[in-house]
């Protein structure tokens, strides 16, 4: 959208923000990419329409310190990562300009995204303003998000294991699931620990990287906002999406609805309790074993 | 699941929270109540101390089955620390049995300081359910096992 583009143009040139972080387009049609712009002669590059994919929250982190504002293009799935961020204190509301742009859902080489797919609406958790269009608010999400789980939780556990080990062992611990996760914010990472034993080492056996995968999936249990960016961005297409579902499906079930990124100061609920709540035990009595 | 080595003896982690689980453990030795010795007892301030990354990396380094005992529910000696973990394994417990991972495996048990009998029953039940469920050869880490 031309409109975007040119009110970016405008805060820059009367120096409301120093820099503007948006997508640019890559050496393919499809493959928009992320990118920084400081001056209105770079923002010839700037992009925004169906490849701008990406979720641009967790670049945040990144300019949070630097002088002056940050202007930065969040879709409204994308304002629920920005929105997580704030309530852990991770980047400060004052330093960033946020233009909501609306969105029709997403593509990319192979047609529309996963994630678009189970499309969270249209509204926007955070703004400064908002430029829409009358398209944007026209989509819908075309499946329940919760279909795959819902499909696994029927299977047996030995089906399960076998559709897990099919998926996982494709794994080549690029990281980049861990690297583009809103959510996975930390400054030291777990996985980033010489004395684990495991980091330098290949895996022996063909499913050795599901730890890596519980332990992602779990540290960002009920922060988790499900912006689908960790499978969109797997160069093995492994669906985790499914793991960090059924984290949501499970809190959603056993500890009532919860969205992360929604609302003001909420505590998420794993960092909550009821002195009624389920006994472990409980998973056990569910589905197939 | 077959047994591969007829001498296999399964090692089973018991995370036990200092002020209810250890002492009732400690009570179901001084009533001289047996519990199987493939129990290691790892000594914690808390149920909520255990941080679920234990959990697998106990099985990581070669666990057939780890349990964690803690205060009963209301009788936390830091007041709330087992209503956490209970959220806590619950989520993990689900999560490991999405993947497939035999149920059993894991358990969480609440035992109080008097309850020495209860606690050496506990064990006896859960070394013989792993036992049965033979060696842990889904969750382990070759690489990390000497």
């Amino acid at each position: 959208m031309a409109r975007i583009k040119q009110r970016a143009i405008e805060l820059l040139s009367d120096g409301t923000v120093m820099r503007v972080i948006g997508w640019e387009k890559g050496e393919g049609n499809c493959d928009w990419s992320p990118a920084l712009f400081e001056n209105a002669a770079e923002m010839e590059n700037f992009v925004y329409g169906d490849y701008a994919g990406a979720n641009l929250s967790k670049y945040c982190l990144k300019f949070n310190r630097q002088e002056g504002k940050t202007l930065v293009v969040l879709k409204p799935c994308d304002t629920l990562s920005f929105r997580q961020l704030l309530h852990e204190h991770r980047i400060d509301r004052e330093k960033f300009y946020v233009i909501g742009a609306g969105c029709k859902g997403m593509k990319d080489e192979k047609g529309g995204l996963l994630k678009c797919s189970a499309c969270k609406g249209k509204e926007f958790e955070v703004y400064d303003e908002i430029i829409d269009d009358e398209e944007a608010q026209k989509t819908t999400a075309l499946m329940d998000r919760m279909a795959g789980v819902i499909e696994l939780e029927k299977m047996t556990a030995q089906e399960r294991f076998d559709f897990w080990r099919g998926e996982l062992s494709r794994c080549i611990r690029c990281n980049a699931c861990r690297n583009v996760c809103p959510a996975c914010s930390c400054i030291k990472c777990v996985f980033d620990n010489p004395a684990s034993g495991v980091q330098s080492k290949a895996p022996v056996t063909d499913f050795e990287e599901n730890m890596f995968h519980i332990i992602r999936a779990y540290h960002v249990a009920g922060r988790c906002t499900d912006c689908g960016e960790c499978s969109r961005v797997c160069p093995q297409n492994i669906p985790l999406h499914l793991l960090n579902r059924k984290f949501i499906k499970d809190m959603n079930e056993l500890y009532g609805d919860y969205q992360a990124g929604v609302g003001e100061n909420e505590r998420t609920p794993l960092t909550s309790y009821t002195k009624e709540d389920a006994e472990p035990g409980i998973v056990y009595e569910r589905g197939n074993a | 699941m077959s047994v591969s080595n007829p001498n296999w003896k399964p090692k089973i982690v018991a995370f036990c929270c200092n002020w209810c689980s250890y002492a009732g453990a400690d009570l179901a030795g001084s009533g001289r109540m047996a519990y199987p010795a493939d129990v290691k007892i790892i000594r914690v301030p808390c149920s909520c101390r255990v941080n679920p990354l234990f959990i697998l990396r106990a099985f990581e380094r070669g666990a057939d089955g780890v349990i964690m005992c803690g205060c009963h529910p209301g009788d936390c000696h830091y007041t709330s620390g087992n209503y956490f973990a209970r959220r806590r394994m619950t989520m993990l417990f689900s999560m490991l049995d999405y993947l497939g991972i035999e149920r059993g495996r894991t358990r969480v048990e609440w035992v109080s300081a008097a309850e020495g009998a209860k606690f050496s029953k506990t064990m006896n039940e859960f070394v013989k359910t792993i036992y049965d469920l033979g060696e842990n050869r889904k969750l382990g880490d070759l690489r990390c096992k000497k």
